[in-house]
């Protein structure tokens, strides 16, 4: 086998994998079965495809391949037990396979994908699991690549996994053909769990950022996944939107030696225009529905700073407003203190820091609070105080990148405290 | 004559190729299209955005707004036009004025992603 030919299988086998896990998950009612079937066919497709040419409906004969595998593995294992009828075409696969696609049932195709992805995101699982979990079962990634990802070893992870799976087994998940309520349930558990993932990679120190990278990308081709499935849901457009908003800045993100570069700093030319392009065209579309969700604001916010070609073009007032919104249908301390950056720009930092002074209970152990609050008492020339918050934010700095940033706003008040005359170089 | 070249494939598989694997292939394409444009033979190209960023507008009496790719098959690509818009709205607007005009049918509105006006690929 040429290596384009492998590259080619294995690219048709990432992106028909969801679709044909999720229907042999219906077909087998277990996890396990279900992706051991998988494995099964996809070994027959690296053998066949490229002897035989590509089939015309990937995950058609991989389900088909994988339905019959995981049969004839029953049937070793339970001799005894009469065999479901429907199995004839069990060891002929040459020419039946254009009749594959049609007598699989395409109306399952939908259900099958959010089941599998719902029950990885199951409510008993924690989030560390949930995304494991997808990432093996949905993504198809390998343990090593996905404990590579998480920065933990391959039997840790392997743990993890396993773990997950008798969680899940033992939970219960119905295989019905969910109602339109609990499809919209399932549809949100799953974009939060999509976030989540993408959040893995954003979320990532300068030294990690390109190992984790992957991480972000699987999570925007699962929201396209899911968009495509959903293609009139205004939250999964904006969930879409936002992560490619998001993600079209991850160049510019960090510098070379791995510090975090703040948004208002960051080289806008390295700002990807293609996913800015598909973004903003998604949140474009989200809007028309007039039915407003918190993914849809926060992208409506990352459009904002894409649309803006240089820090100072930002429309901070619209920001703001945005804020505001997100407030009301996710009330949380992180978003005023995110809205009050915004109110900085527009109302002054006196206005800005009102407005978290009744935070403090809430976030007394947030980097993030102190480092603002720093920064407003710095734009208001209180620098005794100023010097105490970020003293406080370096304390609580979950990354290197982090601590440092906040160092350099301290350097800059040790400068401005010295004498004139006596300041470092003059 | 002039002859429209219209490209298909399956777009969630496109869409798993890495960045690698992707500039790869357009590379490859560039080199057949620079033939062409020395030759002075190739029109504008362009790459269009996922079909999820796609709207739909059926051409009724009112027209009708849907979301996402023209989904049906009985009816046939017949032509298209490339046109700047501030927006989805603005070029639903351009699209209402074609199927006034012109009732019947569909247009789908996708996004353009990559565009190389006539002659000027690199």
């Amino acid at each position: 086998m040429s290596e384009t030919d492998a590259a080619w299988v294995d690219a048709a086998l990432t992106s028909a994998r969801p679709q044909a896990v999720g229907a042999l998950l219906r077909y087998f009612r277990d996890l396990d079965t279900a992706e051991e079937a998988f494995q099964n066919a996809s070994l027959r497709a690296l053998k066949n495809w490229p002897q035989h040419g590509p089939p015309r409906d990937p995950a058609a004969w991989l389900i088909m391949v994988g339905r019959n595998a995981g049969i004839d593995d029953a049937r070793r294992n339970r001799k005894q037990q009469p065999l479901p009828d429907d199995d004839r075409a069990i060891s002929d696969l040459g020419d039946a396979e254009s009749e594959i696609a049609e007598r699989l049932d395409g109306s399952h195709y939908r259900d099958d994908i959010l089941r599998l992805m719902f029950i990885c995101c199951h409510p008993e699982l924690p989030p560390t699991q949930q995304i494991a979990l997808a990432l093996r079962i949905i993504s198809g990634l390998s343990v090593k690549q996905i404990a590579r990802a998480f920065l933990v070893s391959e039997a840790a992870m392997e743990q993890r996994i396993t773990r997950a799976k008798a969680r899940v087994a033992e939970a219960n998940v119905p295989f019905e053909t969910p109602g339109s309520v609990e499809r919209s349930e399932r549809l949100a558990a799953v974009a939060a769990m999509i976030y989540l993932i993408f959040n893995e990679g954003y979320s990532a120190s300068g030294e990690t950022a390109d190992i984790r990278k992957p991480l972000s990308e699987e999570a925007i081709r699962l929201a396209r996944l899911l968009l495509r499935l959903f293609p009139s849901e205004p939250e999964i457009m904006g969930l879409t939107a936002l992560l490619l908003l998001q993600h079209a800045r991850a160049d510019a993100r960090f510098d070379a030696q791995g510090e975090l570069i703040l948004l208002e700093n960051q080289d806008r030319t390295l700002w990807n225009q293609k996913l800015i392009a598909e973004g903003l065209a998604l949140i474009d579309k989200a809007m028309r529905h007039r039915r407003s969700g918190a993914y849809q604001i926060q992208a409506a916010i990352a459009a904002l700073h894409a649309r803006a070609a240089k820090p100072e073009d930002t429309d901070w007032q619209q920001i703001d407003l945005l804020y505001g919104a997100l407030e009301v249908v996710q009330p949380s301390p992180v978003v005023t203190l995110n809205r009050a950056v915004a109110v900085s720009k527009v109302k002054g930092a006196q206005a800005a820091l009102d407005m978290i002074e009744p935070l403090a209970p809430k976030l007394a152990n947030y980097f993030h609070f102190f480092g603002v609050r720093g920064a407003f008492l710095m734009q208001l020339g209180r620098n005794d105080e100023a010097r105490i918050a970020f003293d406080r934010a370096i304390a609580l700095a979950n990354t290197c990148a982090e601590a440092a940033h906040i160092r350099m706003h301290l350097d800059r008040l040790m400068d401005e405290s010295k004498p004139p005359g006596k300041k470092a170089g003059t | 004559m002039l002859y429209a070249i219209l490209c298909y494939h399956d777009e969630d598989f496109v869409g798993s190729w890495s960045k690698e694997q992707d500039e790869a292939v357009m590379k490859k394409l560039a080199v057949v299209q620079e033939k062409l444009a020395r030759q002075g033979r190739l029109g504008p190209v362009a790459r269009l955005l996922p079909t999820t960023a796609a709207t739909t507008l059926r051409k009724e009496n009112p027209p009708l707004v849907l979301d996402g790719p023209y989904a049906e098959t009985k009816e046939q690509l017949l032509g298209f036009y490339l046109v700047d818009c501030e927006n989805l709205d603005a070029a639903l607007e351009v699209a209402r004025d074609l199927g006034a005009a012109n009732p019947g049918g569909a247009y789908e509105i996708r996004p353009v992603g990559m565009f190389a006006p006539g002659g000027s690929v690199r």
